[in-house]
């Protein structure tokens, strides 16, 4: 019985080992080894070469931009779609959904296209005669497909965690003498914490970590981490560097989580 | 007489289409307990919802101290509410949900703390502070439901069925908690629930509805010794409801056999409804009572026995502490105080006004 059991979890186990542990095990080998195998932390601290720094510093600042633009979109738009989904049309959410179907590549390619200066919206606002738009190449542009593409990530979470809430504690909190304002900060806002932190997890991370979005909209010439990162692996093949930056890189993911679980807990019970 | 404290004037509803609640009109007065009470859909929650400001009458309008509050929202409204499921703040301890509407109001630490341990009191859970909302049984969780209203000192108290989802035995011991506490605060009461028996042990007032119309109105004894109509009668309590005749003032035509009566101006042979409750049957021996009938079921109850007795084609509820076999050829015999004759309704829409309420 336990043995059939320790059985059923073996193609789990298979599945952690080969393509979770093994490729982990692999990026802290080559990050802590030179060519030659010897144990060396050059790799590491590769990352105070300023060029390497600053990329990192840009990727955090235009992460978190993109993250907090992303939750202040998403959450109204969250409580917009609770609001349509009560009166029973899923249909919003769904179209709202669809774009995450299409290939991520295809849909930033296409903000190439639509941005570019002599794109489809300049065309259209110069047919208007207003002013260009000239933001292609740029970091606004970069932040704009992060922001674009990884939105979704906030809105589903909110969304679900906000459709949790009772409408009989919102009313509760009314019944017992508070406005609408005082019912959000109050009740709203805290219950729905557990979906802002997994929002912010699935936008940070992957807006931390993109090499895709700014290599389409910043033209190559707007270095992020995850440009540096992706070079090491292609251009100079160098995968001992690479994964070197890249533990770098985990670590400030990590840190970032701990930041933000620990205000997780602080903001627990913090309801006044 | 005590001043009346809420009236409620020609209330109408309807959702998407369907009348909920037909030009009620109801009264509560300083202090009492009302008790509405009815089968699941008839408007009990709607008109509760009403009082509570959650829900706009469509006409009519909700009168407070000879004020109209129709339009004034839940939070500005000198009433609060027990919500059928709880709705405690689950990112709150017991505390915090307790202080939740002191704190909106701005009222002082030390007051507010002093509420708190004095409504922990009042609902029996002392020293229960700063446990987890989501850690306390179903009773427990309604306890601190109802001691988050009433901190708030509200004038009314709006109960919707507050006990349902306890078990039996908790549920007692609750209805006997809420009575002290609502002396205890002299608070109004407004109670919602379907349970027949447990309106008639809490209630000063019943409120009978059915189909969003007021049946009957009055204290607990009036409600089952002198319903209204066939509806009250058959929700209230176990009764025997056969159709009549009445054949002059005091004597009425039941299944072909006349029974002495008390009532009188029915007029002579009209149709009647005649409601008699299954402990006012006498079983005696056959041919000594009005009619004959034999045994069909018994059951054990506790307190008495549960006999149906098949008599002129007719199975009558009886309840006895005597025990009599089925097969047991028996007399039917009902002391003319204990028969209770009310009109038949002339129409559908009388027979869901019932009387009084027509104008
Ligand atoms: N928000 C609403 N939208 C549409 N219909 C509603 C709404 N609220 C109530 N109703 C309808 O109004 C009728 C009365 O509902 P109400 O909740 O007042 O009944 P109730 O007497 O409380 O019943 P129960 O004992 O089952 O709780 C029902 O037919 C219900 O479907
Ligand atoms: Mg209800």
């Amino acid at each position: 019985m336990k043995w059939t059991r320790k059985l059923l979890a073996g193609p789990y186990l298979i599945w952690m080992a080969g393509f979770i542990l093994i490729p982990l095990g692999l990026i802290f080998y080559y990050g802590l080894t030179d060519s030659s195998g010897a144990f060396t932390l050059e790799n590491i601290m590769a990352i105070t070469d300023p060029q390497r720094a600053n990329s990192l510093w840009r990727a955090l600042k235009l992460a978190l931009i993109s993250t907090v633009i992303c939750l202040a979109a998403a959450y109204p738009l969250a409580m917009i779609l609770k609001r349509i989904a009560k009166n029973r049309s899923s249909l919003i959410v769904f179209i709202f959904v669809l774009p995450m179907w299409m290939n991520f590549l295809l849909r930033t390619m296409a903000w190439q296209v639509l941005l570019d200066r002599n794109g489809v919206i300049n065309n259209v606002l110069g047919f208007f005669h207003l002013p260009r738009l000239n933001i292609i190449n740029t970091q606004t542009a970069i932040i704009f497909g992060m922001v674009y593409n990884f939105l979704p990530f906030m809105v589903l979470p909110l969304y679900n965690v906000l459709m949790k809430i009772g409408n009989d504690v919102v009313e509760a909190a009314y019944d017992l003498g508070a406005t609408k304002v005082q019912t959000f900060f109050h009740v709203i806002l805290p219950l729905s914490v557990p979906g802002i932190i997994s929002g912010i997890t699935m936008v940070f991370v992957p807006a931390l970590t993109t090499f895709v979005i700014s290599n389409l909209l910043g033209g190559g010439m707007i270095l992020l981490i995850g440009n540096v990162i992706e070079q090491e692996f292609t251009f100079t093949s160098n995968w001992h560097l690479g994964s070197g930056l890249s533990l770098v890189l985990m670590v400030f993911i990590l840190i970032s989580m701990a930041l933000i679980a620990k205000y997780d807990k602080e903001g627990e019970g913090g309801a006044f | 007489m005590k001043d009346v404290l809420i009236d409620l004037r020609n209330i109408t509803k309807s959702f998407d289409g369907t009348m909920v609640l037909d030009d009620l009109n109801l009264s509560v007065k300083e202090n009492e307990f009302v008790t509405l009470l009815g089968p699941s859909g008839c408007g009990k929650t709607t008109t509760l919802r009403i009082i509570g400001g959650f829900v706009t009458p469509d006409q009519g309008q909700v009168i407070f101290e000879g004020k109209d509050i129709t339009s004034l929202p839940p939070n500005k409204r000198p009433v609060n509410t027990v919500f059928q499921k709880y709705a405690l703040f689950p990112h709150m301890d017991v505390a915090e949900n307790i202080a939740f509407g002191l704190r909106i109001k701005g009222k002082s630490k030390q007051y507010i703390r002093d509420k708190i341990s004095y409504a922990l009191k009042l609902v029996n859970l002392d020293g229960y502070e700063h446990r987890q909302v989501t850690s306390l049984s179903g009773g427990q969780q309604q306890r601190i439901a109802i001691a988050r209203a009433i901190v708030n000192e509200p004038r009314v108290l709006l109960l919707d069925e507050p006990l349902g989802a306890l078990d039996l035995k908790l549920r007692q011991d609750m209805q006997y908690e809420l009575i002290r506490l609502k002396n205890e605060l002299g608070i109004t009461f407004i109670y919602v629930t379907h349970d027949q028996e447990e309106a008639l042990t809490m209630s000063d007032t019943i409120v009978v509805m059915n189909q969003g119309y007021i049946q009957q109105m009055g204290t607990p004894e009036d409600i089952y010794n002198e319903p209204e109509n066939a509806f009250v009668a058959d929700f209230i309590g176990d009764s025997n409801l056969l159709d009549g005749m009445m054949i002059e003032d005091k004597l009425v035509e039941v299944l072909g056999a006349r029974f002495a009566c008390v009532d009188t101006g029915f007029g002579t042979m009209q149709p009647v409804d005649v409601v008699i409750r299954p402990e006012d049957v006498e079983l005696v021996s056959p041919g000594e009572g009005t009619i004959d009938g034999v045994v069909s079921h018994l059951i054990f109850k506790g307190v008495h026995y549960e006999m149906e007795v098949t008599a002129r084609g007719f199975e009558w509820l009886v309840h006895s502490t005597a025990c009599f076999p089925v097969g047991t050829e028996v007399g039917i015999r009902v002391d003319p105080f204990n028969i209770q004759i009310m009109n038949k309704p002339v129409d559908d829409d009388e027979k869901a006004v019932g009387n009084g309420e027509m104008d």
